[in-house]
């Protein structure tokens, strides 16, 4: 039905004495005879598309850097080093921001990803199909209830929590680290840290469980039928979705990072480096969730957008270093 | 056939009628404090004229921007816009922008202190010195001093502040500023500020929240959410040394007080203001309008519905939580308000 030939029916006698219409009128008909038409604008337009996400980004960091141009022209590298948040002085220094924002996300993942592991190869490797089922679907609830209804929950449920049970029995045991120090507001990092490492959980485990799942059958069967132990084989699928898993944590990774009312919620927003766990924290999607609409000044303004501007940075470095571990597993995988 | 020439017909009527009742609107876009009460405004003013005003409470750095780039008819701020804006704004849009008063509010200090339910005074340094973080127990002397009767408990004071940009953080900061120079030289007045000790709530029920929670803890909201809420807050030492409890009345008299030395461009602080009655965490917020107008049939409007606001629209205030303005500064406001031009011509 995608005869070639049907569809050049344009020829114009009128024009047959001019040469460069024929010439044209050749080639038209030869591409044509090689290519559906369909098809090409398909393509053409599939393409187009996805240049369109391409210029997104580049336009996204184009136009942070012009709205923070002010902020990058005064402040310079020291934005990224010095520690005075200071819209009073208009002095702005974010470290501490981009400290709690890092420390923050990646106490989350530490907590967050062997439980997800955990859950993921209960779901595909031993649960009965009876409880993988409704279980699968709690865990991908969890991923769609929204980030202030967790917000909540952490203001009236986790953070008095912590303040009358977890932080002073850490502070008894582990008082002699310096993590576990100071008096015990339960509002502050390990609030913060819980609540992001719950709100991640959903999306690692479900999206590990469903890596897990694409391993062939034919794997554990094998591992079986050589005397495997039912653990023995899960080692051997685990080691074929160890690249997908990583993938998976980064993506709850580039969540936590971008995470901002549940945080803000909990966190006790104030920019400080401390090492203590109990002290409060701030992270940068919260600062400028929470200045944002408040900032008259130019410069005020200008630093918010540079803030975002490394946020926007910040993530774009998460996601290579991913591409980049799963892409070198896979190669090592390849020529195992 | 017939029913759909009857509806063809119906359908040109509505468009025809809607089409000679051309409505007139006007957009605006600011501070959130005062939302309620503008929409409120907005709502019973269009039933009585049919003028549409709206709305958009983007916060009060939106409103000052939006009335500087002149993408709306009217903005509105919890703090005064700065000489330098004032100049900016000019030099784009060619006309002033004139400050018009429009309501008031208060910022109360909440407290939860174990053993003590009502009755705590406070001086303004004090509060300072706790938010500096210099006094760090309930029953330090500086406390004691202004509360004899109460047994205050040797606890440690934990602080708690807006953590988003606020036009409450910005009176209660200029009055910390006013009555404490290690404030002004450390802090200083902002709707952020670097605050040297505390945790922070977003929004008022943030820290309401982190104060009902938290043992020892200080914090401040805003009147209208305390009174709302039915939180405990304390009396504050005024200027002429009493210890004044936060209401509807002793805010409107801390205008009153300032309004004699109130400069002609209304844009003035009344934080700490003068008079015996007069509570000194109070401010104004106000709509920003364009001194001369290029559409008459807006400045019309506008010029209308801010004298409406002045009278009826006053007795709205204290249903919805605002206290009015007293009399001596609605006749500067009218003032102001007639002022306003059309392509340079008076507006009758």
């Amino acid at each position: 039905m995608d005869n070639p030939e049907t569809q050049v029916n344009i020829e114009n006698p009128n024009n047959k004495s001019n040469s460069l219409w024929i010439s044209l009128k050749g080639q038209l008909k030869k591409f044509l005879s090689s290519h559906n038409i369909g098809d090409f604008i398909f393509e053409r337009l599939t393409l187009l598309f996805a240049v369109l996400v391409f210029l997104l980004v580049i336009l996204m960091g184009y136009e942070m850097y012009v709205g923070s141009k002010i902020s990058i022209d005064k402040f310079g590298w020291s934005f990224l080093t010095n520690s005075v948040w200071d819209p009073v002085q208009e002095i702005y220094g974010a470290l501490p921001i981009i400290y709690g924002t890092i420390v923050s996300s990646f106490l989350a993942l530490v907590i967050s990803v062997p439980l997800s592991i955990g859950i993921a190869i209960f779901l595909s490797e031993v649960s009965p199909d009876w409880l993988e089922k409704p279980l699968s679907f709690l865990v991908e609830l969890l991923a769609g209830i929204p980030s202030v209804v967790y917000g909540l929950w952490g203001i009236f449920v986790l953070v008095p929590w912590i303040r009358t049970d977890v932080e002073p029995f850490l502070s008894e045991h582990l008082g002699f680290l310096p993590f576990f120090r100071g008096a015990p507001y339960g509002f502050g990092m390990l609030a913060a840290v819980l609540i992001l490492a719950i709100m991640i959980l959903p999306i690692v485990s479900s999206i590990s469980r469903d890596i897990l799942r694409s391993v062939p059958q034919s794997q554990r069967e094998a591992a079986l039928a050589l005397g495997a132990t039912r653990w023995q084989s899960t080692k051997i699928v685990l080691k074929d979705a160890k690249s997908g898993i990583l993938g998976a944590t980064m993506l709850g990774l580039g969540r936590a990072v971008g995470e901002t009312m549940a945080v803000t919620m909990v966190i006790g927003n104030r920019a400080v480096i401390s090492p203590s766990l109990f002290d409060p924290s701030y992270t940068m999607a919260s600062v400028i969730a929470n200045e944002f609409t408040e900032a008259t000044s130019e410069m005020y303004l200008s630093a918010l957008i540079q803030l975002a501007l490394v946020l926007f940075v910040l993530t774009i470095i998460i996601n290579a270093m991913a591409k980049l571990l799963v892409w070198s597993m896979e190669r090592k995988l390849g020529t195992r | 056939m017939k029913f759909q020439k009857i509806i063809s017909v119906l359908f040109l009527t509505v468009t025809f009628s809607m089409l000679s009742h051309a409505q007139l609107q006007l957009n605006g876009a600011g501070a959130t404090f005062p939302a309620v009460i503008y929409s409120k405004w907005f709502d019973e003013y269009k039933n009585i004229t049919g003028i549409q005003f709206n709305y958009q409470a983007i916060g009060s750095g939106g409103g000052i921007r939006q009335i500087s780039e002149g993408t709306v008819d009217f903005g509105a701020t919890d703090g005064p816009m700065t000489d330098q804006q004032l100049t900016e704004a000019k030099s784009k849009r060619g006309t002033d922008v004139l400050h018009i008063p429009t309501v008031m509010g208060a910022v109360v200090v909440c407290y939860n202190v174990p053993g003590i339910s009502k009755g705590l005074n406070l001086s303004g340094e004090t509060l300072a010195d706790i938010f500096l973080g210099k006094i760090i127990y309930w029953n330090d002397a500086k406390i004691k001093k202004d509360n004899p009767k109460l047994s205050l408990p040797n606890k440690a004071i934990v602080v708690t502040h807006r953590s988003d940009g606020s036009g409450t953080s910005f009176i209660f900061t200029d009055y910390l500023t006013k009555v404490s120079k290690n404030w002004s030289a450390k802090v200083g007045t902002g709707t952020s500020v670097n605050w040297p000790v505390g945790l922070g709530g977003k929004g008022n029920d943030g820290v309401a929240g982190l104060v009902k929670q938290t043992e020892g803890s200080i914090g401040y909201v805003e009147l209208a959410y305390a009174v709302k809420n039915k939180i405990l807050y304390a009396n504050m030492k005024n200027k002429a040394g009493n210890f004044v409890e936060a209401t509807f009345q002793s805010v409107s008299s801390a205008a009153e007080g300032a309004a004699k030395n109130m400069p002609a461009d209304l844009r003035v602080s009344i934080t700490d203001a003068a008079g015996k009655d007069s509570y000194p965490i109070s401010g104004f917020t106000w709509l920003l309008v364009y001194k001369n107008m290029k559409d008459e049939a807006k400045a019309k409007a506008m010029v209308n519905f801010l004298k409406w606001s002045m009278g009826k629209g006053q007795s709205f205030a204290t249903d919805l939580y605002y206290a009015p303005l007293p009399k001596a500064v609605v006749k500067m406001c009218e003032k102001n308000i007639n002022s306003i031009t059309t392509n340079g011509k008076k507006i009758k």
